[in-house]
């Protein structure tokens, strides 16, 4: 199953912006969570359980490799591509 | 100890039922106003227990957005409130560096911060725990422990303002405030401070833990929003469940003059004791709160014909207002204690437990600058047990100079705390 990889960083974006607090503008692809928003380790905790359960997928705890919203969303799609086989 | 530290009032605040600041609450309870209703909190129709004294807005927002305040378990977010209020009394002021608060003209390190709670973040742990149930242990809340533990309250408090003195959290159940507050001169009379925000604060009006009030027996089953919670009275039949906070910011006097604080009251001293008898009723000798009331005086340096007024603990259970009764003429003597007027605001706000001794300090303060004692609402029928003058259903003006709060706490834990006009 094709997974619209636009749609996954719509939803993303619109939870950093929700929990995050901060204006639409501000995030982008290729924005940092903890550079750019401040994001501290309980905020990080939070968005990735908000990702898992809006994307039903499973994050591993020692996941290394995200730490911009563009990082997230290939990491989103890798996990629900992988899934839908 | 005598190191010749005293301890004065310089700043209070509150979150009642009544409102949510200190002289919304006083004023409330010197018209007498009954701050119980049904219950908003949860669907309570399975429920034995009707009514509660809930809190409303209480203006969060003016210190936290939603994102910050998810933080805090409501408990916590009380004593934030309360603490802002008291420090704004006490013309505490502070600076903003990016994110960080810093006190002004003051020792952050020598500013220390007690806030007791009797049950915590009782709230978020429920609705953590129907989340594992629902959706399973991965999806339990990162943020759970952080707000359900019982020191949340004092450590928000000591981030939010930057305050780097000693900070803990004192819990004796409903005495947890009392305990706070005696516990803050202490810190101030040995040096370890010069200012501690001390108090107590409690949300415990969730499903889970008033089904286990109620079959516990502790509740009063009248419905009746208006007539259920009535201390001293021969109808009482249980304690009215409710939330809250409050923080008085407790200060060496020296220090309070210094810097030109308004100077609410003194804080003269405490007696604690323990019933070391059951684990939630009263001993029934009233030897307890006796030998503590005796040592409050003690440590007040004063004695029972300077006793003005008592706040007392009046839960309206059988029990406790019956016991209660008993250990003021046993620390007073029978004939002092048909003088001296006693009463319970727990008539109007009813008993916010952890909370309790907090609120009935920051109404002991008022009673003192202004002269007015608050009433013991809904007395109506005389109980041949409770004698006293319960200062009835109308405020009093008064002139009074010494007054004493006792609070008991589930456990046996009893605490007096003594006040005096300056």
């Amino acid at each position: 199953m094709a997974v619209n990889k636009s749609e996954v960083e719509k939803k993303v974006i619109d939870i950093v912006v929700e929990r995050m607090e901060v204006s639409r503008e501000r995030v982008t692809p290729s924005t940092r969570l903890i550079e750019d928003l401040g994001a501290d380790s309980l905020d990080i905790a939070e968005l990735v359980m908000e990702f898992e359960e809006a994307f039903d997928i499973s994050i591993p705890d020692d996941e290394e490799g995200v730490r911009s919203v563009g990082d997230a969303v290939n990491f989103i799609v890798s996990q629900l591509e992988a899934s839908g086989d | 100890m005598d190191s010749g530290r005293r301890v004065v009032v310089t700043g209070m605040g509150a979150v009642s039922p009544m409102a949510p600041t200190a002289p919304g609450t006083w004023d409330g309870m010197k018209a007498g106003r009954i701050a119980i209703r049904k219950i908003q909190s949860y669907d309570s129709t399975k429920h034995k227990v009707h009514i509660a004294a809930e809190v409303d807005d209480f203006g969060l927002d003016k210190y936290m957005s939603p994102k910050d305040a998810r933080r805090l378990d409501r408990y916590a977010q009380f004593a934030l409130v309360s603490a802002g209020e008291a420090l704004a009394d006490a013309g505490i002021e502070f600076e903003t560096d990016g994110e960080k608060r810093r006190v002004k003209g003051l020792d952050a390190e020598r500013i220390g911060v007690i806030i007791g709670t009797g049950v915590g973040g009782m709230r978020e742990f429920e609705e953590q725990t129907y989340r594992l149930m629902e959706k399973g242990p991965g999806r339990v809340s990162p943020l759970l422990i952080p707000k359900l533990m019982p020191n949340a309250a004092a450590g928000n408090v000591a981030i939010f303002w930057g305050l780097k003195g000693l900070s803990y959290s004192a819990s004796t159940a409903c005495a947890s405030g009392a305990h706070s507050i005696g516990l803050g001169a202490d810190a101030i009379r040995s040096g370890q401070a010069n200012i501690v925000l001390a108090g107590g604060c409690e949300a415990p009006i969730t499903r889970v833990g008033v089904a286990g009030f109620e079959n516990l027996g502790a509740l009063s089953s009248n419905n009746d929003p208006l007539r259920a919670s009535r201390p001293f009275d021969k109808d009482r039949d249980g304690f009215v469940i409710a939330e809250g906070a409050a923080v008085l910011v407790l200060e060496e006097y020296e220090h309070a003059k210094a810097r030109g604080a308004n100077i609410r009251a003194e804080f003269l001293g405490y007696g604690f004791t323990s019933d070391a008898y059951h684990i939630t009723a009263p001993d029934e000798t009233g030897d307890g709160p006796a030998r503590a009331i005796r040592l409050s005086m003690q440590a007040a340096g004063v004695s029972a014909d300077e006793i003005d007024y008592i706040n007392a603990h009046g839960t309206s259970t059988l029990y406790n207002d019956k016991i209660e009764t008993l250990s003021i003429k046993k620390a007073l003597g029978e004939e002092r204690a048909h003088k001296v007027p006693v009463s319970s605001i727990k008539s109007m706000i009813g008993h916010s437990l952890g909370a309790a001794g907090a609120i009935e300090a920051v109404v002991c303060c008022y009673a003192l600058q202004e002269g007015v004692l608050p009433p013991t609402m809904n007395y109506v029928t005389p109980d041949p047990d409770c004698d006293l003058d319960y200062v009835p259903n109308e405020a009093r003006e008064a002139d009074v100079k010494v007054v004493l709060s006792t609070s008991l706490g589930f456990g046996g834990h009893n605490a007096c705390l003594a006040f005096r006009r300056i």
